[in-house]
């Protein structure tokens, strides 16, 4: 069975000058222990999509929709069962983890409340556990450093406070939203590493939000391509990086800048991203889009089983022999 | 330097005809004139404020009576003789001493916005210079003219206020002296706070790597970036300036006879609230009360519209 | 690119003074070295890719050499002057020939003007004696440049998105003809499909004007893509500085092959593949730096030699510079 079921998932903001849809009509299944990667640029809607799922949209947004897990649907529940999802079974980092983290609050007071709250452990157990999971994080004297506040820890360590705290009660899904956008790249090295160690011991579902194509390259089993709020393109991570189908992944993966290659030049993507207050009525990508024609201005494409993959999904109107 | 193409996103045709016009920007203070316009609240204030002030300027053409002459005939009797009349053409009554309250209260919101808007002006343009040089000159300059404005503040000011009315005589030059002195004090303050935090933006680091002089910098960049801050901050210095001399008159120490203010009426209408004339204390105060909504409700709105929360 | 040397920056030492928080005003704050000792020397229309963690100093490197900050000790040698103690008034003049762009594109430009002030500030500073028309010609010529239409002249930067935020940044530092950009993480905050715009800018029009660029980042990708040479810092420190192509094929410091190994490759299998040389521990403290070389605590081939003697930069031979004992 699906872990993780999202159906038609919409998310919409009330503005002073009217509506915005962040998040159009999104669909995608999540199994146990599986790597989901949702890559999309500022405005492409990946943030509130996870937003959407957990309920922690801003007070003027709505969503709409369905998503279920393990056949139970969550949208829109009221706060205090959300709140259990969220500590229980979805857990969430973020790139600034001081957003999540008490600053007036010992580590191992934050740790234990939740264990305690949501595990019924003691004191005493809750500390307990709470240095066996910073162990688990590689914090090293962990024993030493759970009493300390989280201002006393650098950036990659408070990240892997973090993660620590969001694994205490075992999720079945744990959502990191840019997890390492903030950190250097050897310190990002390290969290991705981690991560998906901790992922072989716990077993839980990651989804991995990005705007790094290598971050995902590296660890998403499964790539979700977002642009202006819709999915462009959803594959398998190997098959979308080798063959893109889409006009925006195409763009994107010519477009950054390699370290195992030489480029004399980097293709562009024409334009600027997407204004959310102003988009077209077909595809969101058409304005700076090579290939774009009539159709593609006023007809949204749907996402569709591309011709010839088994599993990839696109949604573009033009086929893959035009787009060559 | 030779042109290059790098905009391939606009068609040829597209974009010569689009290079003919220069097309108009939309300033920060436009978007915030707009949202200040839509808040209802600010808006009715406004007007209320617009009505006060012509009422001080062209107030005293309504009527026949001016602010000097007593009349004896009431002046044994003002609870009987003075009441308001419209038929009489005293239409708030008489005053205390026998001359005409619509007069007097014309004359007290002429001095009462007076003190509030030259106290105020004085507090910004002080206030701003001097936080601004602070702030952004920073080091010991900045510690040394910081201390001082902490040992200024540490004196009572009220105290200050009263020794120089009684030292110096009682006058309204002296008051404007005493109000200004302290006034700034606080401007300095937050402006100088304000200036710390727009100094680390890029675009004053741009602005010392291009080589602009320093006070070009602070005129150029940080002052128009201050000014929504003081802005606020000045729509509620105006009341507080109000409140200080109606205070300082309600003890009698501000403004003197022949001249009046709300405070010294508000002070006299409290004396007679006894006899049953209540009237003299609810004239002038309800201009008080209002105006100083008023200003309240103005410098929230104005908060709100210049909110970069917003932007 | 020619031989000339333009700028020519030797054993430049910046110190901050820090102070413990609530400390007494007669308290001796401790020095920060942020840049300790970093030679380098930039020739005409060269790239030099300045990389490193956060915290290693190479932002406060390009604001030492703009003289932007006060210098502790070394020198900077700018088209043959000295720049490090000049007066304001005699710096002012140099200003013009080296501008600088940075890393928020919305944040570097004054909210409160428009673009055209904002691009006609440097000419107003440095060619007072310009007409409003010959400035505001040269405003508009410059726009069209970067490829922003000339007739956006009074808009305000809120209107524009990053990416063309950025392009005013880079016309601003333009409208003078500098010899020298120095760009601190220019598309770090910009979206991936924009960042390639910006650097193919920045290219062509180095090809065009011959202008020098010094490009920090923090992406290696980015820096590989753009430098000539790369300098790569370490807690205030040059750790190695090459040619790109040769320091990305063949690097000799443990640092500059951790940091490589470290990027992430936008290609499944490969990264799938890769054996990852994970550093250690986090970026010691700059106000307590290791003894010896800075880089001894987090380096996987360190030896007793390191911590007691601090490696000195040396030529390896094809202009590759590395400042380790054991390479």
């Amino acid at each position: 069975m699906t872990l993780l079921q999202v159906r038609d998932l919409t998310v919409n903001f009330d503005t002073a000058d009217g509506t915005v849809t962040a998040v159009d009509n999104i669909s995608f299944d999540l199994g146990r222990g599986e790597t989901l990667g949702v890559v999309g640029e500022s405005g492409s809607g990946k943030s509130q999509l996870v937003f959407g799922i957990t309920g922690l949209l801003a007070a003027n947004g709505r969503v709409t929709g369905s998503a279920r897990l393990e056949g139970q649907e969550i949208l829109n529940l009221p706060d205090h069962k959300m709140n259990r999802i969220r500590m229980e079974k979805i857990a969430m980092i973020f790139q600034d983890p001081m957003t999540s983290l008490n600053p007036y609050l010992r580590v191992s007071d934050q740790m234990a409340e939740v264990l305690q709250h949501h595990r019924g452990l003691s004191k005493r157990a809750a500390i307990t556990e709470s240095v066996r999971m910073l162990d688990a994080v590689r914090i090293p004297e962990a024993k030493a450093r759970v009493t300390m506040y989280p201002h006393e820890f650098s950036g990659g360590m408070r990240q892997r406070v973090m993660i620590a705290m969001s694994l205490l009660c075992q999720p079945d899904i744990l959502i990191a939203d840019e997890p390492t956008t903030a950190l250097d790249v050897t310190v990002q090295a390290q969290i991705m590493r981690l991560l998906a160690d901790l992922q072989a011991d716990f077993g839980m579902a990651i989804i991995l939000i990005t705007h790094d194509l290598g971050v995902v390259a590296g660890s998403c089993v499964d790539t979700l391509v977002m642009y202006g709020g819709q999915v462009m393109e959803k594959g398998t991570t190997e098959g979308l990086f080798a063959r893109p189908t889409h006009p925006y992944t195409m763009g994107l993966l010519k477009a950054v800048p390699r370290l195992d290659r030489e480029t004399a030049q980097l293709e562009t993507i024409p334009g600027n991203p997407p204004n959310m207050m102003d988009m077209p009525a077909g595809c969101p990508f058409v304005p700076r889009c090579e290939f774009a024609d009539e159709r593609c201005w006023n007809e949204r494409p749907e996402l569709k089983r591309a011709e010839g993959f088994k599993t990839r999904t696109r949604a573009c109107h033009r086929s893959l022999e035009e787009l060559a | 330097m030779t042109n290059i193409s790098l905009n391939p996103q606009q068609p040829k045709t597209a974009a010569m005809a689009e290079r003919m016009a220069e097309v108009s920007g939309r300033s920060l203070w436009a978007d915030a004139r707009t949202r200040f316009l839509r808040n209802k609240a600010a808006m009715v204030s406004l007007v209320v404020l617009i009505l006060v002030a012509l009422f001080a300027f062209f107030g005293q053409y309504l009527t026949p009576w001016d602010n000097e002459t007593i009349d004896w005939n009431v002046l044994g009797n003002t609870k009987e003789l003075g009441r308001p009349s419209l038929a009489n053409g005293h239409y708030f009554g008489f005053g205390e001493s026998g001359r005409d309250l619509y007069s007097r209260v014309v004359q007290g919101t002429q001095i009462s916005l007076m003190v509030g808007v030259v106290g105020a002006a004085i507090a910004v343009i002080v206030g701003t210079i001097y936080g601004a040089v602070a702030g952004f000159v920073g080091g010991r300059v900045d510690s040394a003219m910081m201390r001082f404005v902490d040992i200024a503040m540490s004196i009572p000011y009220m105290f200050v206020l009263i020794l120089l009315l009684v030292v110096f005589g009682r006058s309204i030059v002296m008051l404007f002296v005493g109000i200004g002195l302290t006034a700034w004090l606080d401007m300095s303050r937050i402006v100088r706070g304000q200036t710390l935090s727009i100094k680390n933006k890029e675009y004053i680091e741009a602005a010392v790597a291009t080589g602009v002089p320093t006070f070009t910098i602070i005129r150029r960049h940080i002052v128009p970036n201050l000014l929504g801050v003081v802005a606020v901050y000045a729509t509620l210095l105006v009341p507080s300036m109000i409140l200080t001399e109606s205070f300082i008159s309600f003890l009698g120490l501000g403004v003197q006879e022949p001249l009046t203010s709300w405070g010294a009426l508000i002070s006299e209408g409290v004396k007679t609230m006894n006899y049953g004339m209540l009237w003299q204390l609810f004239f002038p105060l309800t201009f008080f009360v209002i105006t100083i909504f008023a200003f309240f409700f103005i410098g929230d709105g104005l908060r709100d519209a210049l909110d970069p929360k917003d932007r | 690119m020619s031989d000339e040397t333009i700028l020519k920056v030797d054993d430049l030492k910046v110190w901050f003074d820090v102070k413990k928080q609530g400390a007494m005003p007669w308290v001796k704050a401790r020095k920060l070295k942020a840049i300790d000792g970093v030679s380098f020397e930039l020739k005409a229309g060269e790239t030099l890719g300045i990389v490193g963690e956060s915290g290693c100093g190479k932002s406060t490197l390009a604001r030492a050499v703009m003289q932007m900050l006060p210098v502790e000790a070394g020198s900077v040698v700018w088209l043959g002057a000295e720049l490090v103690g000049l007066d304001t008034r005699h710096m002012r003049s140099h200003r013009k020939e080296m501008q600088m762009i940075f890393q928020d594109p919305l944040a570097s430009l004054n909210p409160r003007m428009t673009i055209g002030q904002i691009i006609a500030e440097p000419l107003k500073t440095h060619f007072p004696s310009l007409s409003g028309d010959e400035m505001k010609k040269r405003v508009q010529d410059v726009l069209d440049t970067v490829g922003i239409l000339p007739n956006l002249v009074n808009r305000y930067p809120h209107e524009f998105s990053g990416g063309q935020c950025q392009r005013i940044g880079i016309a601003r530092a333009l409208v003078v003809d500098p010899q020298l950009i120095i760009c601190d993480e220019p598309v770090s905050a910009l979206d991936v499909s924009i960042q390639a715009q910006v650097i193919n800018l920045l290219m062509d029009l180095q090809k065009e004007t011959g202008v020098a660029l010094i490009f920090i980042a923090h992406d290696l990708s980015v820096v590989k893509h753009i430098s000539d040479r790369v300098m790569v810092l370490y807690l205030g420190n040059v750790m190695e500085i090459a040619p790109a192509r040769a320091l990305y094929a063949k690097p000799m410091h443990p640092y500059t092959e951790a940091l490589i190994a470290a990027v992430p490759i936008p290609d499944p299998k490969r990264e799938k593949a890769k054996q990852i040389m994970l550093l250690d521990q986090d970026l010691p403290s700059p106000l307590d730096p290791p003894s010896g070389c800075v880089f001894r605590t987090r380096c996987p081939i360190a030896e007793r030699r390191c911590a007691e003697e601090k490696p000195l930069l040396r030529d390896t031979g094809e202009d590759h510079k590395v400042a380790c004992h054991l390479r």
